[in-house]
């Protein structure tokens, strides 16, 4: 994350400088936002989409409807969370698409009661991803996340993956604070239930 | 404290958000449950292995074609 630069008394995010130039017509500014914001969104738009070619999609149409909206962009907010915002709403419109038509949204499936309490309590070894070879371990990674409902899995993403705090999740998909909480405890047990199969001790062929 | 009130509370306890009080009353609770510990244990790893593994990669040509069609979009707004 960039430095903060303070102006008199007040600090100005480096975003804001270069959301102010690009509002300008400096398009030059705008390729910074975009150089340091692209793998995040590709990154989160795969994850949602689960389809490289959405993710390109989004990718290119995220930034461009937030260059559009540039002016619309409060500044009460930071620029990354704003841009997230557009690239989630992206990646699920592009997930409906997907899915011919039929509804996909943030609150898909989280009333389902799987992992909200742990039922697989096998342990796990210190180093349980030491088992697998890193291609294998990422295509398990990679399944496991797949596997959870589009609501918990961005909640996950963006919190876990992204690092965004509870609060700047709750804005980026607007739900409330304790709705963001209780989708990533659930998203977090159901993860740790699902990757139990394969770093349990001793069960190193467990659920292929 | 039950181990459904123990993991209500458990992403507190992992990101270190839980009063004194509160923790070592979830502290009293995982002494006398393996059950929650193993959860606990389990739970962190799980997050510290998605955070250090690099899922989807933007290649670089890919990038680079990206940028290249962002840009030249925005020049024509």
């Amino acid at each position: 994350m960039p430095d903060i630069q303070t102006q008199g008394t007040e600090e100005v995010h480096p975003d804001v400088l270069l959301v102010n130039r690009a509002r300008q017509g400096d398009v030059q500014a705008y390729e910074k936002l975009v150089k340091q914001y692209d793998r995040q969104v590709f990154r989160i738009a795969q994850h949602i989409t689960q389809n490289r070619e959405d993710a390109e999609d989004v990718v290119q149409d995220a930034f461009l409807k937030a260059y559009e909206k540039l002016d619309q962009f409060q500044g009460n907010s930071k620029f990354y969370t704003w841009l997230v915002r557009i690239a989630v709403n992206e990646s699920l419109m592009r997930l409906r698409k997907r899915r011919t038509g039929r509804m996909v949204s943030i609150d898909e499936d989280v009333e389902t009661d799987e992992g909200s309490m742990p039922r697989d309590l096998a342990d796990w070894g210190p180093d349980p991803e030491q088992q697998y070879g890193q291609s294998e371990l990422a295509d398990i990674l990679r399944k496991t996340i797949q596997g959870l409902p589009p609501g918990f899995r961005t909640v996950f993403v963006l919190r876990d993956v992204e690092g965004l705090s509870t609060e700047e999740t709750a804005e980026t998909l607007g739900l409330s604070v304790p709705a963001v909480k209780s989708r990533l405890l659930r998203a977090r047990l159901q993860l740790r239930e699902r990757l139990s199969r394969y770093f349990r001790k001793n069960k190193r062929d467990g659920a292929k | 404290m039950t181990c459904t009130e123990f993991i209500a509370q458990l992403d507190d306890l992992l990101e270190d958000r839980v009063s004194i009080t509160l923790r070592a009353d979830l502290e009293e609770h995982l002494r006398t449950c393996e059950h929650c510990v193993i959860t606990m244990n389990t739970t962190r790893k799980t997050i510290e292995i998605y955070r250090s593994h690099e899922l989807y990669e933007l290649p670089t040509d890919l990038r680079d074609r990206l940028q290249k069609a962002i840009l030249a979009k925005c020049k024509k707004c």
